[in-house]
Parts: C-alpha cells; sequence; structure tokens
C-alpha cells in the first residue's frame, strides 16, 4: 500500500492529475449540488459534448484546445439556461437536442481532417498524460476562481436553489446567479474533460451531490460531503489506475459508483434508525 | 401614509392582461384579503406587487419607510422542495439576505433575528431538524419565520393553507391574525372566502378587472361578496 503511494507520487504526470484532477473534482461537487437540486443533473453531459465539438474544432483548425472551448461551452450554458427560463422547450429535452449536436459536429469534423485518432479517443474517455504544463497552470487557476466564487456567494447560491421566486421577491438578482452558476459550470467541465473525458465528466457534478443528499440533512453537511466525497473518490480512482492500468476517468467513476452504493445503504440504515 | 399603494396597475402574462387597471391602497395594520376565482389574475397581481413579474402600466408607491425588497413574502410550496436538504434554521436565515447586500456572509445579529422569527413562531426547538421531514403545517411556518426575517411591516402571503389540514389551517389563519394584531400588515390571497373575511378588514376582488374594492363589511353587504359566498349574505 504505502509503496503504491510513493510510486504514485514519483511520477510527475500522476502528481500533477491529482492536483488538477483533486481541484476540478472539488468544484464540480459543490455546483453539483446545486445543479442536482434545481433538476439539472445532465447539464454536466451536455456542456461535455459541446466541449468536444468545440474541441474537434479547434485541433482541426490548429488552435489552442482550452482557450476555444471555455467560451464556447459557457456560451452554450447561458443558452441552455434562456431556453429553460422560457419553458418552451424543457430542459431535458435542450440539453439532450445541444448534446447530440455538438457531439455530431465534433465527429464529422474529425473524421473529415485527422480521423478518429488517439488524440480524439483521449478527449472522449479522458488521459492523464494529455495535459500540457501550460493546461495544468490554466486549469488550476480557473479552480481556484470557481472555489472562490462559490464560498463567496455560498448563502445566495443556496437561497437561489430553494426557493427562486422568494429570492426574487427580497430582491437578489436571481438571474445573475443562474448565470454565474452556469459560468462556473462551464468552465469545470471544459476544465475537467481532459482528464475524465467528455463521456465520464458530468459523473463528478452528479455522484457526490446524490451520494451526501441519501444521509446528509442539511444543505451545509450535504455540500461538505460532496466535497469530501469528490476529493476522495478522486484520489482512489487514480491509484486504481495506476496499480490496475485501467483508465483513470472510468476508474474515477466506478470508485464513485461504489461509495454511492455504500451511501445509500447508510441512508437506509439511517432512516430505519430514526 | 400607505404602505403601497398600486394606482392603475396592469400586469400582462404570456402576452396577455392577466391584470388590468387595478388601483387600491395598503395602510399599516391593514389586513387585505385579494379574492377572485381561479385564473383571474391575483398571482399575477402578486407577482406584479413583488416587482416578478414586469408592469405594462400603472404605479407601486411604497411609502411609511417601506422598501421593495422588504416584503415578506410566503409563495406556494414548490414539488422540488419537498426533497430538499436543507435544516430549518438555514431556510430560515436565507430571509436576511435583503439586509446583506454584496457582504457573503451572515452577521451575528441577523443570525440572533432568524432565531426570534422561530421563537416567535414557537418552532425553535424544530431549528435542527431537516426541512423535508417536517409536516406540512410546520413547513408553513418555516416559510412565514423566513418571510418574517425579510419583513418588518408588510406580508404578502399566497395561497397560505394549500394543502394543510383543517386543524393546521386554522391554526395557520391564527398564527397570520396575531401576527396583524403585532402590527403587521397583511395581503393575503385564497381561495378560502369565509375564513379569510373573518380576519380581514379590507378586500380586493378582481378578474383581470376590478370587481370590489372596499372594507370587509361593505364586501359583505355587495352583490360581489353574495355572488361569492353563495348567496349567503350573513356568512
Amino acid at each position: 500500500m504505502l509503496e503504491l503511494l510513493r510510486d504514485l507520487f514519483s511520477y510527475h504526470f500522476i502528481v500533477r492529475a491529482l492536483l488538477v484532477g483533486t481541484l476540478v473534482a472539488l468544484c464540480a461537487a459543490l455546483l453539483g449540488v446545486s445543479l442536482v437540486l434545481k433538476r439539472y443533473s445532465m447539464i454536466g453531459d451536455g456542456l461535455s459534448h459541446v466541449g468536444f465539438g468545440a474541441l474537434s474544432i479547434a485541433m482541426a483548425l490548429h488552435l489552442a484546445p482550452l482557450q476555444v472551448s471555455i467560451p464556447v461551452v459557457v456560451l452554450a450554458a447561458f443558452l441552455l439556461l434562456r431556453l429553460n427560463e422560457r419553458s418552451q422547450l424543457k430542459a431535458d429535452a435542450a440539453i439532450a437536442l445541444v448534446s447530440s449536436s455538438s457531439l455530431a459536429a465534433g465527429v464529422i469534423v474529425t473524421s473529415l481532417t485527422a480521423g478518429m485518432n488517439t488524440d480524439v479517443n483521449s478527449y472522449m474517455f479522458g488521459s492523464i498524460l494529455a495535459m500540457s504544463d501550460g493546461d495544468v497552470l490554466l486549469s488550476v487557476a480557473l479552480s481556484l476562481a470557481v472555489l472562490s466564487l462559490f464560498i463567496l456567494f455560498y448563502h445566495k447560491i443556496f437561497a437561489v436553489t430553494f426557493d427562486e421566486e422568494f429570492a426574487a421577491a427580497t430582491g437578489i438578482r436571481v438571474r445573475l446567479y443562474n448565470l454565474l452558476l452556469a459560468l462556473l459550470t462551464a468552465v469545470t467541465i471544459v476544465v475537467g474533460m481532459r482528464l475524465m473525458g467528455a463521456m465520464l465528466i458530468s459523473s463528478l457534478v452528479i455522484f457526490p451531490a446524490l451520494s451526501s443528499m441519501r444521509v446528509f440533512r442539511s444543505f451545509r453537511s450535504v455540500i461538505l460531503s460532496s466535497a469530501l466525497l469528490a476529493a476522495a473518490a478522486f484520489f482512489i480512482g487514480i491509484a486504481l489506475s495506476f496499480a490496475f492500468s485501467i483508465p483513470a476517468g472510468a476508474s474515477v467513476v466506478a470508485v464513485h459508483a461504489l461509495l454511492f452504493a455504500c451511501f445509500f445503504a447508510a441512508g437506509w440504515l439511517r432512516a430505519r434508525l430514526d | 401614509m400607505a404602505l403601497l399603494t398600486c394606482r392603475d396597475l396592469s400586469v400582462y402574462y404570456g402576452g396577455h392582461a392577466a391584470v388590468e387597471g387595478i388601483s387600491f391602497s395598503v395602510e399599516p395594520g391593514d389586513y387585505l384579503f385579494i379574492a377572485g376565482e381561479n385564473g383571474t389574475g391575483k398571482s399575477s397581481l402578486l407577482k406584479g406587487l413583488l416587482g416578478l413579474a414586469p408592469l405594462r402600466r400603472g404605479e407601486i408607491l411604497f411609502g411609511a419607510g417601506l422598501h421593495s425588497n422588504e416584503i415578506g413574502y410566503l409563495p406556494q410550496q414548490t414539488p422540488a422542495q419537498r426533497d430538499f436538504p436543507a435544516s430549518v434554521y438555514e431556510i430560515v436565515l436565507s430571509g436576511c439576505l435583503n439586509r446583506r447586500g454584496l457582504h457573503p456572509f451572515y452577521s451575528a445579529a441577523e443570525k440572533r433575528r432568524a432565531r426570534q422569527q422561530l421563537d416567535r413562531l414557537g418552532i425553535l426547538p424544530l431549528q435542527n431538524r431537516p426541512y423535508r421531514a417536517l409536516s406540512g403545517g410546520q413547513r408553513q411556518r418555516v416559510l412565514l419565520a423566513r418571510a418574517l426575517c425579510a419583513a418588518g411591516k408588510l406580508l404578502l402571503l399566497d395561497e397560505p393553507v394549500t394543502g394543510l389540514d383543517p386543524l393546521a389551517a386554522a391554526q395557520m389563519y391564527e398564527q397570520i391574525a396575531e401576527l396583524n394584531r403585532e402590527g403587521l400588515a397583511v395581503v393575503m390571497v385564497s381561495h378560502d372566502l369565509e375564513a379569510a373575511l373573518r380576519y380581514a378588514n379590507r378586500v380586493l376582488q378582481i378578474d383581470t378587472r376590478l370587481q370590489f374594492w372596499g372594507t370587509a363589511e361593505e364586501y359583505r353587504q355587495s352583490g360581489a361578496g353574495r355572488r361569492m359566498l353563495g348567496g349567503r349574505a350573513d356568512a
């Protein structure tokens, strides 16, 4: 066990992945509580597919992938939010539309230019080798920005998540905070999909919140538990991925699924005991 | 001076006039009951008063030191709240956010205020309980305590007894009347005409346009009131 840990920390790329991954997992988990409660669980999935489309086009045009995809995904997040407010097209349907169209665009562009090569594979399923030093710096800076904004606006995010109408009536600018939530989510998704892959990133948003809500009953305890779960699952996932040579993204998701089962059982027990 | 004066108010909903040309006022200490069938624009009127729906015409004047963000609002409960993980205290405290401005965290005075409102409604012992484990009547009290954190002078209640059993509903009405006796002005939208008339001193009835505006006594005698009360003028 100790040997495994020593080995783990001796690889520069793994330390880098742990640093970025833990920060991104924290961001995703914190935002995830609000998103899941607002019935926006699938937005992570939708945005990551938009991110995939943007990344493919950026690669085909030989542009910097993160710098191109972040604004595109932010725009998509705003768009999905507005569609939902006007409510002619329901949020789940809108997300499905945007998500599959972007995936299709990405696949078409890639097959016309480079072909479905290993790069594309790494965007779909994640690769801890894919990150350059510049990516790492940018990712760390963005994650820290997301974390500090979340902490600063924690109480307002709670109010807007619990009851938009009351919040608006007492003068809170609900629209602004919904936009902030969309912006933070978009940034988190794009930064995280390099590691986790477009197909698996939304698990970082959904799992910690859902697991925590099985057991904990106040907003603050759910938030704290989600943050801890996210960090723990990411670390265990990477360690397992290293020990058994399995892809990092899938390994992290598998750990989350197991933890969910444990929390589900614990929640059931707790309800029985009360 | 009136707390709230509405002049010639028109609110549109989905491109249609939901409320048109309504004028009325709320004085300190009033208990105003807004009557009307479903789809007559009661909710749109409330949303207009709260600034949640844009006004097409007319104006709302706030007086006697009331600001537009100091209205205590008790909205109808949403389905999403039923399994929302939050403690009673967290929810009530969020009513103090309108005093916060840009400051990110609550002050000791606001935490005290939240506990005072819990105590005022007799639910202080519930403060650490999860909201989703409470009964319907207890939940309404929690949301009322939150509204009291936001408000000093005026409460706006949207169907406050919907989904409550008769006993809980009666207790809720009594609680609201008690707050009114303590000096808080109350504006209530409700289907429950007879119960509302027991407490209200003023009535506004709308059906997109104004049907009646006056004292509760005048309402009982009026044609509009008799129709709504099913011809029983003595109800």
